[in-house]
């Protein structure tokens, strides 16, 4: 049941952007976020469509998952793209009826912010996709520290984030056990009248309430025992190494930036 | 209720890339009223299978007959429910289903969803406490102030309390200490003679199946490759090798004191006092003979 899930995971491998340092694989779809929005014409919306499709060639990664990384914001896309399809009116009217008339700008505006879904998604799918959960967290550490200077206790936050991620494959599995086992005794989830169907979230969310917390303090413990006693001066076993691949992305951004820029209007 | 999986394969994540097949052509029946044990090393797919038997996965090809009713791949089944009060499922470490805020409440649980009154399922309830071995104060008691050992028999009465004909065990008997195991298992063997249920047991204790079960299946990499009795079963130790099994330290004594003798018992002996038994009974014939 919960084993469909695929947005959010890593899939090993070796191409290129996979051996990249997470850092600048942070920056580069931090930056990349913001330059999208410096697209507004079909030139730059093009350019920015075939540099997504680029990267998503040199990422080696097969279209499937980034097609299903699309599905949960679907709705949210064709929504929009029917709302500047009915409410733009400017332009050339090409379809005329008693309610409605549809411009050509508002198609155009459509594809324009569906083009503009489509490349957000597909980078930052293919960010999560070829970056393990753990060396995310450990970029965004590193990126954040100059935080620490106004007291943002980023260690500590970016250890809740690798915990929670370590846990969630461990929380899914442990649904879909919980899930069964109460099915086994005659509790339906997934059929009947609404109200019995809220009823029946509650064998489903004691347990796990229980063996998360149960968990969470066993770790503390075990973090304890084995001498854990903040970031203060903690040392890594895992390094991250900036190389040429790394500035060349940055240049690689730098260039599209620059282009999208010259060719706005 | 017999229960009869025909070529049964299943795959997790079927269709996506992370499919992983973990059952191949499962071929076996289950006649009513068998003590059936599934035995196997870690990962052949025992636990796969048992969720085949009341239909909570559905074969990805292949049958499954339960009683009358029929799962069959690609067709989704309706009201499953009569299925799944027939047949009763103790998950490996049941005690993490609990979730009442007291025990009387949580074993009410099940039969309760079965369309059971309140007067009955209360009195399923308090029998069954004392069945499982807990002192009936603990009804109304919170099922997480309890010990592991107490919750397990908790979750184990809850299931029981559905009246199942046919009651599925995942490893009932897993970390518990060995004395509660013993009571467990002779519960569970009382209960299989008294009601005439039938009875799955998953274990990876040779002697629980030497011991309760009438037939033996083994499961290896997702394939049933082995089904008999466990005296056919565990004579041939070598093919057990081959499968990453031990047969029970019982039988391995025995060819121990086989080796010494010089020759073989009459039968192989799946309980201590069967053992003893043929022993005697072969210094007798020695005695005769000289
Ligand atoms: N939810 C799941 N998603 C994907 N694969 C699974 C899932 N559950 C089990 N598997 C895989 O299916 C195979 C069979 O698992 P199963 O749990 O049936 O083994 P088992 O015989 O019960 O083992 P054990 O003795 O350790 O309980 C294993 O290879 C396992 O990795
Ligand atoms: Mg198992």
């Amino acid at each position: 049941m919960m084993e469909k899930m695929i947005f959010g995971r890593f899939l090993p491998g070796d191409s290129p952007v996979h051996k990249l340092d997470p850092r600048s694989k942070l920056i580069f779809v931090f930056a990349f976020i913001i330059i999208v929005f410096l697209a507004n014409n079909t030139v730059t919306y093009a350019m920015l469509l075939a540099f997504t499709l680029l990267i998503v060639l040199v990422s080696r990664i097969r279209l499937y998952f980034l097609i299903n990384g699309l599905k949960p914001v679907l709705f949210l896309m064709a929504f929009t793209f029917l709302l500047h399809i009915f409410m733009t009116k400017e332009g050339v009217p090409v379809f005329e009826s008693k309610f409605i008339t549809i411009y050509d700008e508002g198609i155009r505006r459509g594809i324009f912010i569906s083009i503009r879904f489509l490349v957000l998604v597909f980078m930052t799918s293919i960010l999560t996709l070829t970056t393990s959960p753990i060396s995310i967290t450990d970029g965004i550490e590193v990126l954040l520290n100059p935080l620490k200077a106004i007291k943002v206790p980023v260690h500590e936050l970016a250890l809740m984030m690798s915990i929670s991620l370590r846990f969630i494959p461990t929380l899914m599995d442990e649904t879909d056990k919980i899930m069964k086992a109460q099915m086994a005794r005659g509790s339906d989830l997934s059929s009947g009248p609404i109200k019995d169907r809220i009823k029946a979230v509650v064998p489903l969310l004691v347990p796990l309430f229980v063996s998360a917390f149960k968990r969470a303090e066993d770790l503390a413990t075990a973090m304890e025992v084995r001498g854990y006693r903040g970031g203060e001066g903690r040392t890594r076993y895992r390094r991250l190494k900036w190389d040429m691949g790394d500035t060349f992305a940055i240049v690689l951004l730098v260039a599209i930036g620059v282009l999208l820029f010259f060719y706005r209007s | 209720m017999d229960i009869k999986l025909q070529q049964v394969s299943y795959a997790y994540a079927q269709g996506t890339p992370f499919e992983k097949r973990a059952l191949f052509d499962v071929d076996f029946d289950i006649p009513s009223h068998t003590y059936q044990a599934i035995i196997g090393h870690t990962g052949s797919g025992k636990s796969t299978i048992l969720q085949h038997f009341n239909a909570l996965l559905r074969p990805t090809s292949g049958e499954v007959h339960i009683g009358d009713r029929l799962i069959v791949a690609g067709k989704k089944a309706k009201d499953l429910k009569a299925v799944r009060q027939k047949v009763g499922i103790v998950f490996q470490f049941p005690e993490h289903q609990l979730f009442e805020e007291t025990v009387l409440k949580d074993i009410m649980f099940g039969p309760m969803n079965f369309g059971i009154s309140e007067e009955e399922a209360e009195a399923r309830a308090r029998e069954l406490v004392s069945l499982v071995g807990l002192p009936d104060n603990v009804l109304d008691k919170s099922p997480f102030d309890l010990s592991g050992g107490q919750m397990r028999r908790v979750a184990i009465a809850g299931v029981l309390a559905m009246d199942p004909e046919v009651i599925v065990l995942d490893e009932p008997t897993a970390g518990l200490d060995p004395r509660g195991q013993k009571e467990i298992m002779d519960m569970f063997y009382q209960l299989h003679q008294e009601r005439h249920l039938t009875t799955i047991l998953v274990t990876h204790s040779m002697e629980d199946a030497a011991r309760y079960a009438d037939n033996i299946v083994i499961m290896h990499e997702g394939k049933n490759v082995l089904n008999g009795s466990p005296r056919v079963i565990f004579k041939d130790v070598a093919t057990l090798k081959e499968f990453r099994l031990e047969p029970p330290r019982i039988v391995r004594f025995q060819q121990k004191i086989e080796h010494m003798m010089g020759h073989s018992l009459s039968k192989v002996c799946l309980t201590e006092e069967e053992l003893a038994t043929e022993i005697a009974q072969a210094l007798r014939e020695e005695r005769a003979e000289s």
